[in-house]
């Protein structure tokens, strides 16, 4: 892509993290890496975010929590697993509490390698969600799914 | 009297980097009681023990937490070296002690950078993120890695630093040094952050001992516990006090952990200029068999690493104890009787690493 149409936003959520993918996420938004330059700003509420930055892994107690969020984002929406612990365990892949990579819970479309996740991979996953999400928009905002949404169908 | 209500704060809030929950009980603005509940990112990484071998351990003990990842390394790495009683050459305790030292900087300026956000200070967040990227900078180059630097092994050190780049560090510290005291005086003299400091949160010395409170938690109510004074890795050889003040509440916390960073600083040039030259690592031979627990000071307070060997390649128990859990007791105290919209700077003037606390 060549240029960003728009300003998307993200909500980052630590899923069952050791820290070091969070602490690069947010090494993104600070003056070395500056994403907030181009309109990336982090916010707090799901309500307001168009990209969802999840790192760690899903376990027992935090799994509702993770599908409560991406639940309450607005359409269209994209999901960065951030390093490799929210792809498939990493590390903690055996550990008792730990079932697996975040796309047991929700759809991911990216998956950032890592661990931890460097900041210039992170900011490159997110730019490549970006052209999903974009995607998905256009679809969702295509006369066929206008109808299915008219109808009562979910696209 | 008023009615009561409960607020649930986390555990996905704004100012949370990571998940903890607390039911606020508020009598209307006021805070009257907090119940914390946890549990969030437990993993149960101390059970891969039975699956890792022991020299393999170092790696998931060091992602036990992100922000203090070779300070957990170490402490393990100790812990295994007293039970098989290795002696580790010098050189490796002072690369040792340097690294922990620029964790330790990191992990403090980047508690001073999410407290500013706490506040709702943005400026200053970006600034001390800004200045935290230096240390970063010196452990990639010197270890490899951002975050996980993964350069201590059972045994001693993975990697050397040659003298010129210890010589140009001690170097570098002096423009760092003098763009942390521009960033500390804002912390220290600002008039709206007094405001919302001064006299938030207070902890007296009596509970702060009373209820376990470990690190600068402790060291703000004028509880003066610093366990690098025990003298583990070159502690022993170098000068240093621990930081204390003796309000107890956000601002001598945060001025604790200003201190703490200039002291940081001067261990590592003390380091520097007394390194001894020699070998960084000594060959591991056998299986560890007995007891022991490991303590250092971790940037939150005292870290406990509990082993326990039979002879095998794989340790029977590992019990990891971690500044964070041992100050919610405390965290707890502190909230009540708060105002609400002081929770968040309560809540980070702990410095909350619930990475390490759930483990």
């Amino acid at each position: 892509m060549t240029y960003l149409k728009r300003s998307p936003w993200i909500i980052h959520y630590d899923a069952s993290s050791c820290n070091g993918c969070d602490i690069e996420v947010l090494a993104c938004l600070t003056p070395m890496y500056d994403v907030e330059r181009f309109g990336i700003v982090n916010t707090g509420n799901p309500k307001h975010a168009d990209i969802f930055v999840v790192t760690g892994s899903i376990n027992e107690q935090n799994r509702e929590v993770v599908k409560n969020i991406y639940e309450q984002m607005p359409d269209p929406k994209v999901v960065v697993a951030v390093g490799i612990c929210a792809a498939s365990g990493g590390v903690f892949r055996e550990c008792y509490n730990v079932s697996g990579g975040i796309d047991k819970i929700i759809p991911v479309d990216v998956y950032v390698p890592g661990c931890a996740a460097r900041p210039e991979s992170i900011i490159d996953g997110i730019v490549k969600s970006l052209s999903i999400l974009e995607e998905k928009r256009t679809k969702m905002n295509s006369p066929a799914a206008k109808k299915d949404t008219q109808s009562g169908g979910i696209q | 009297m008023s009615k009561k209500i409960v607020v649930p704060f986390g555990p996905q809030h704004p100012v949370l980097p990571e998940p903890i929950h607390l039911d606020l009980v508020l009598e209307d603005e006021t805070v009257i009681d907090v119940v914390p509940s946890i549990g969030y990112i437990h993993r149960g990484l101390e059970t891969l023990v039975a699956k890792r071998e022991f020299t393999e351990y170092v790696y998931v003990a060091e992602r036990t937490c992100g922000i203090c990842s070779f300070i957990h390394g170490m402490t393990y790495c100790q812990g295994v070296e007293q039970i098989m009683d290795l002696e580790i050459p010098a050189r490796a305790h002072y690369l040792r002690t340097i690294w922990s030292e620029y964790s330790r900087l990191h992990s403090h300026l980047l508690w001073l950078g999410l407290f500013a956000d706490a506040m709702g200070f943005e400026n200053l967040f970006m600034n001390s993120w800004r200045l935290r990227e230096f240390v970063l900078d010196v452990l990639e180059e010197t270890t490899g890695g951002r975050v996980i630097q993964g350069s201590c092994k059972v045994g001693g050190v993975r990697r050397d630093i040659s003298d010129e780049k210890l010589a140009a560090m001690a170097g570098d510290l002096k423009s760092f040094e003098t763009e942390l005291s521009d960033l500390s005086e804002v912390f220290l003299h600002d008039d709206s952050l007094k405001s919302r400091l001064v006299g938030v949160g207070t902890l007296s010395r009596t509970d702060a001992y009373d209820l376990g409170a470990a690190g600068p938690v402790a060291r703000g109510s004028g509880v003066a516990i610093d366990l690098r004074k025990t003298g583990y890795a070159a502690y022993r050889e170098l000068r240093f006090e621990p930081a204390t003040e003796s309000a107890g509440d956000c601002y001598a916390r945060c001025a604790v952990r200003i201190r703490e960073l200039f002291s940081s600083i001067d261990l590592i040039r003390q380091a520097v200029e007394t390194m001894p030259e020699g070998e960084i690592e000594v060959k591991v031979k056998g299986m560890p068999d007995g007891e022991y627990f490991s303590r250092s000071e971790q940037p939150r307070g005292e870290l406990v690493h509990y082993l326990k060997g039979n002879g095998t390649k794989h340790l029977v128990r590992s019990r990891i104890r971690t500044p964070t859990l041992t100050n919610v007791p405390s965290l707890v105290k502190m909230l009540q009787g708060c105002e609400l919209a002081d929770v968040p700077v309560i809540v980070l003037s702990i410095d909350p690493c619930i990475g390490c606390m759930e483990r």
